[in-house]
């Protein structure tokens, strides 16, 4: 009989090491499962992580994290071809404890976070993917895992298993995401001596700089591009929706490439040494996209339950808020012995009351008439989440090879310009 | 006296299989005679076996004053425990203060074993051997781990000082049938039933490989290739102009190629009339084993790689474009050649 | 039977890459993992308990951290892990790495007697080799180096068959236990652990040694002090004369290159005739 776990949790990022966390805080016998090589192996995050909600779990985590620089300088950039409009904040006492915003590098970050929530008292494996929900009787009892002997159970199962929660979709919580929804972003990891982003950026050591990229940077389109000091270098991306990645034929690479070599950029990376290529989606649907987070023994927390702030750019914090939160609810369901959608519910209500839902609101007015064209959800998004998976997970293969993949992706099946025009129809009604 | 001032001489430990010595022995013969004669002292040959006396001349032939030889049936085939006791005794009683054995399966067996029953240094992989005369030390010399530098190891307190080279790093001397040599033979205490292993039989591997030591012109594939797929191209490349395809560590390490298709520090060291590296980065370990070569291209997208230090001609580019194209011209070069290719 | 694997945490130098300008590697992007050799010799020892029955241990030296690797042991199926962490033991050479290792090995002998030890066929940090057939001698068992094949446990006659690969083609050995063996990677796949030895690996506690918990041992053969190899002067290697790059876009630097080779024609071209 395989050993029966109080609580197994999917995903080692931000929102599924801060509910590891707090359930093993409270006692609960408490699992949490990666597919990566360790946590972080796979993820990619532009890098502002707001001190906020870590605050709350690791009061003063600044002392002992691996993080990067805190920002003490955060500024909005709208660029025109050859130009950029500036506008920016500079805060000295953002370099002061507690800190606002720090740049993470998340392959470090993660790994550490989730070391917390060992030390607390969960069991960590990595490398190891799950591959369903084991349900009975219209409850979630468990785990189905891709290894021999495979199987494992427990009260409660928490999905913190990011932006295209495949085992949400499989428990019918939400569909996939809509080219609208979904923003493909691009990075890359720049090394530059330490005094070189000193200068060219004009702060000290641990002084940081996040700046955030409107206009051409997406040539316009929904999405925008970031550029954040790290200690020793520069992260570099940017994001646009599917939707107008298609119409605009615009290849997410070649967005990151025009925007490296924008006026007002280039000289800053001048000299720097490509450390790392990656890409990965962000959920940007805001709170029409958030769909059922509560059933049956689980609960649904961070990308997986796409709680994303597209504007500020915030997901990690909402993405272990939210994790804390469903913890929280986790131990009062132990308490009452219910486990039940019901049993859970508080966490639905405590997600609603907190800063997240109300944040997300804002944008609940994008109308979504994308149902009126079936071919979404039969090829193009099925293509999609293919060609991001590949995107991110084929390892070892170099940025070139990847990026002939996903054109593969696009061009194959049914031939590129029909889902063009199909894509803008949507996109025109969306608009 | 310590065992310092009172060891001498130069040993190479002389492999042979079936009464045949290898090659790589032969190699050692024609290091060590360098390193005995600036320490004027005496080079000799280390030879174990059974009925392998008739040997001796080869060895002296080949470079040596001096043969020490046990000669036992125990001894037929290698095994670790009755070549090293019988090594163990040869190298007490005479004292030699540089013992070089071939890297081969072995060799490192042998030596690694002797240097903890003698307690002393054994230095592995050795691209380099030289003699420090005012200290008498030895300096074998391999690439340092990380870093494209050599480091050189001294082992000052213990003797003899030990090294394992690899095959074809050193050079053979010309064979010089006038030179005469001492030859003492010793006898050990060996027991078959004191043994125990058992060797039962030994298969030969009769299916000719392709060899990278005997390739004229070699085109060596690195990690950059990207899939296994892409490493493919080098084939089409390697048969239009009658080459050997070989790889570096990571290559292999990657299972695209067998072990004896590496070429490097631990690999094969190989000395074509071209060398063609495609998507190889030129790290140290990877260059001793081709540095060689009379003609060195190097094809790497970074035009920071190091391997364009060691490279006569360098194309900066993406493999994947160029090497197509350069198949493309060596077709038309061979066609205009009308050659058909063969190094009989 | 009680197998006793020897695992080593390296740098993963396929990772580790060297920075051309300053010569020096760049740690940031060099994780430590169980050197891949050692992996199989895990993997072999617990295929051979599955036939025999009895317990596989493994044995690290190394810093702390190095319990990682004695974990992911356990995660391919490994019983228990001993791992020996003591400044005295920084710098070894292979030399006085065998010997802490020895002194290890007779205290876990103590515990349990050993039958087999195995060790993988070297260490990628330094290729090397040595330590395997080192210890060997200091347990004074029989070594097999280079373990191609472990083609019969008989635990009756307390022997074992095995295929060892030499420099040309390879040769049956049978040996006495105990005995130690050397591994190359061709012995095995590493099977992908079952979910309950990935649990049990995470739960998992390494016994952690320092010196002054192993018996009768003689410092001066420990770690820097015990190392009779140093490390003299470091050079760069010469180069060739007269390297160059050849300049202009791909096609032109093809076109270049074949104009060198126009007079070096012979070399590739030999006509058969
Ligand atoms: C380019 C980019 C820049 C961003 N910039 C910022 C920023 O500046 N600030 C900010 O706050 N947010 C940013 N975000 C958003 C932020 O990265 C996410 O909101 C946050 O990572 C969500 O955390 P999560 O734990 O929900 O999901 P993830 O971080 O994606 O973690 C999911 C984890 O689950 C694992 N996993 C997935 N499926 C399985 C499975 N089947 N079995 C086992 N494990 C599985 C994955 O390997 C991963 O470790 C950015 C995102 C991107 C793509
Ligand atoms: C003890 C020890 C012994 C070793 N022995 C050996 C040995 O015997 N032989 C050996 O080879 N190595 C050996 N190594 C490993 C050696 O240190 C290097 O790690 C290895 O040689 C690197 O292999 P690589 O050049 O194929 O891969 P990488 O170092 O990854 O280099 C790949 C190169 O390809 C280039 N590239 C990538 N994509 C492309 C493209 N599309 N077009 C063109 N270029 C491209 C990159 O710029 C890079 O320079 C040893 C290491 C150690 C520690
Ligand atoms: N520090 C160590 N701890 C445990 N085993 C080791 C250590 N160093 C070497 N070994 C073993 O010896 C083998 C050969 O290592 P090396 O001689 O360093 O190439 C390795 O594959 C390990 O099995």
């Amino acid at each position: 009989m395989p050993e029966k776990f109080d609580v197994i949790v999917v995903g080692a990022g931000p929102a599924g090491s801060a509910a590891a966390l707090v359930c093993a805080r409270n006692g609960l016998n408490t699992l949490l499962i990666e597919r990566g090589e360790y946590p972080g192996s796979k993820n990619v995050m532009g890098g502002v992580l707001f001190s906020k909600d870590l605050r709350e779990l690791i009061p003063e985590f600044w002392k002992e994290a691996p993080l990067e620089r805190p920002v003490v300088d955060h500024r909005y950039w709208v660029l025109g071809e050859q130009s950029a409009l500036q506008i920016g904040y500079k805060g000295m006492e953002w370099g002061e404890e507690p800190y606002n915003t720090f740049v993470v590098q998340r392959a470090k970050f993660d790994q550490w976070f989730a070391q917390k929530a060992v030390e607390a008292g969960a069991l960590l494996i990595n490398k190891t993917v799950v591959t369903e929900c084991i349900v009975e009787k219209g409850k979630v009892v468990g785990v189905r895992t891709d290894r021999p002997d495979g199987d494992l159970y427990a009260d409660v199962v928490v999905l913190a298993d990011g932006v295209n929660s495949l085992l949400a979709q499989q428990l019918g919580f939400r569909k996939e995401h809509k080219p609208g929804d979904v923003a493909l972003c691009v990075m890359e990891c720049i090394n530059l001596p330490k005094e070189k982003v000193n200068d060219r950026f004009n702060i000290k050591d641990n002084q940081g700089v996040a700046i955030e990229l409107f206009g051409d940077a997406t040539k316009g389109n929904f999405g925008a591009g970031f550029l954040y000091t790290t200690n020793d270098g520069i992260n570099i991306g940017v994001g646009t929706t599917v939707a107008a990645m298609v119409k605009e034929k615009l290849k997410p690479y070649d967005l990151l490439d025009q925007l490296k070599a924008h006026p007002s950029i280039k000289p800053l990376l001048e000299g720097g040494e490509s450390a790392e290529y990656l890409a990965h989606l962000i959920p940007e649907g805001g709170y029409r996209s958030v769909q059922k987070v509560v059933g049956n023994g689980v609960v649904v927390v961070g990308d997986a339950a796409s709680l994303v702030n597209a504007i500020n750019g915030e997901g990690s914090n909402m993405a272990m808020h939210s994790g804390h939160l469903a913890a929280k609810a986790i131990v009062l369901a132990k308490k009452r012995g219910d486990f039940s959608e019901s049993g859970l519910s508080s966490y639905r209500e405590a997600l609603n009351d907190s800063f997240i839902m109300k944040d997300l609101e804002k944008y609940k007015d994008v109308p979504h008439t994308l149902e009126t064209y079936p071919q979404y959800f039969k090829e193009y998004m099925p293509t999609l989440t293919k060609a991001v998976g590949k995107f991110f997970t084929v390892d070892g293969t170099t940025q070139r090879e990847k990026q002939k993949e996903i054109i593969k992706m696009f061009t194959g099946k049914k031939g590129t310009f029909k889902m063009i025009t199909d894509i803008y129809r949507v996109f025109k009604a969306v608009k | 006296m310590s065992i310092v001032e009172e060891s001498k001489g130069v040993w190479v430990f002389i492999e042979q299989n079936g009464g045949k010595i290898e090659g790589v022995s032969l190699e050692l013969l024609g290091a060590g005679r360098k390193l005995a004669d600036k320490l004027q002292v005496p080079l000799a040959g280390m030879l174990l076996g059974d009925g392998i006396k008739s040997l001796s001349s080869q060895v002296i032939t080949y470079g040596a004053d001096e043969v020490y030889l046990v000669d036992h049936p125990v001894l037929k085939t290698y095994r670790t425990e009755s070549y090293m006791k019988s090594a163990f005794h040869l190298i007490k009683k005479f004292k030699p203060e540089i013992l070089l054995y071939g890297a081969t399966s072995n060799g490192k067996d042998l030596a690694s074993a002797l240097a903890t029953d003698l307690a002393t240094g054994l230095t592995a992989d050795t691209t380099h051997l030289d003699i420090d005369l005012e200290n008498r030390l030895l300096e074998a010399s391999r690439p340092a781990f990380g870093g494209n530098i050599m480091a050189t190891i001294l082992c000052k307190k213990q003797r003899p000082q030990m090294a394992t080279v690899r095959p074809k790093v050193m050079k053979e001397l010309e064979p010089d049938t006038s030179r005469q040599g001492k030859i003492f033979e010793e006898t050990v205490e060996l027991k078959e039933s004191d043994m125990r292993t058992k060797v039962l039989k030994i298969v030969n591997d009769v299916t000719n490989k392709a060899n990278l030591a005997d390739a004229h012109v070699i085109v060596c594939g690195g990690k950059g290739m990207g899939t296994e797929e892409n490493f493919q191209l080098l084939y089409q490349l390697a048969d239009v102009i009658g080459a050997t395809v070989g790889g570096t560590r990571d290559v292999v390490e990657a299972g695209w190629l067998p072990h004896h298709m590496q070429i490097g520090q631990t690999g094969e060291t190989v000395s074509p009339k071209i060398y063609i590296g495609v998507a190889v980065s030129g790290a140290i370990q990877h260059t001793v084993g081709m540095i060689h070569s009379d003609l060195i291209i190097a094809i790497n997208k970074d035009p920071n790689a190091p391997i364009f230090d060691s490279a006569h001609y360098g194309l900066v580019g993406d493999a994947m474009e160029i090497v197509p194209m350069l198949i493309e011209q060596f077709k038309q070069m061979r066609n205009a050649k009308g050659g058909e290719i063969s190094y009989a | 039977m009680h197998i006793v694997v020897c695992v080593k945490q390296v740098p993963d130098t396929k990772i580790i890459k060297i920075n051309p300008k300053t010569n020096t590697l760049d740690r940031k992007s060099a994780p430590a993992i169980l050197n891949p050799f050692d992996a199989h010799a895990v993997q072999e020892a617990v295929k051979i308990k599955r036939l025999t029955g009895g317990t596989v241990s493994v044995l690290s030296m190394g810093p702390p951290q190095a319990v990682d690797v004695i974990k992911e042991s356990v995660e391919i199926g490994a019983d228990r892990g001993y791992l020996i962490s003591d400044r005295a033991f920084a710098g070894a050479d292979t030399l006085a790495t065998s010997y802490a290792l020895s002194k290890a090995m007779e205290k876990i002998g103590k515990e349990i007697p050993v039958d087999m030890v195995i060790c993988g066929k070297h260490a990628i940090d330094g290729d090397t080799g040595q330590v395997g057939p080192g210890l060997a001698r200091r347990l004074d068992v029989p070594p097999v180096t280079n373990v191609l094949e472990v083609s019969e446990v008989n635990a009756k006659e307390n022997t074992v068959l095995l295929k060892r690969k030499l420099t040309s083609g390879y040769e049956l050995v049978q040996a006495n236990l105990p005995c130690l063996l050397t591994v190359e990677k061709e012995i095995n796949e590493v099977e992908y652990s079952a979910l309950p030895d990935m649990i049990k690996a995470a739960k998992y506690k390494p016994v952690v040694w320092t010196v002054d918990d192993l018996v009768n041992v003689d410092r001066t053969q420990l770690g820097l002090k015990g190392s009779p190899t140093v490390v003299g002067k470091s050079f760069t290697p010469p180069k060739p004369e007269g390297g160059q790059k050849l300049q202009g876009s791909s096609k032109d630097q093809v076109k270049k290159l074949m104009e060198v080779l126009q007079d070096k024609k012979n070399l590739l071209f030999q006509s058969s005739n």
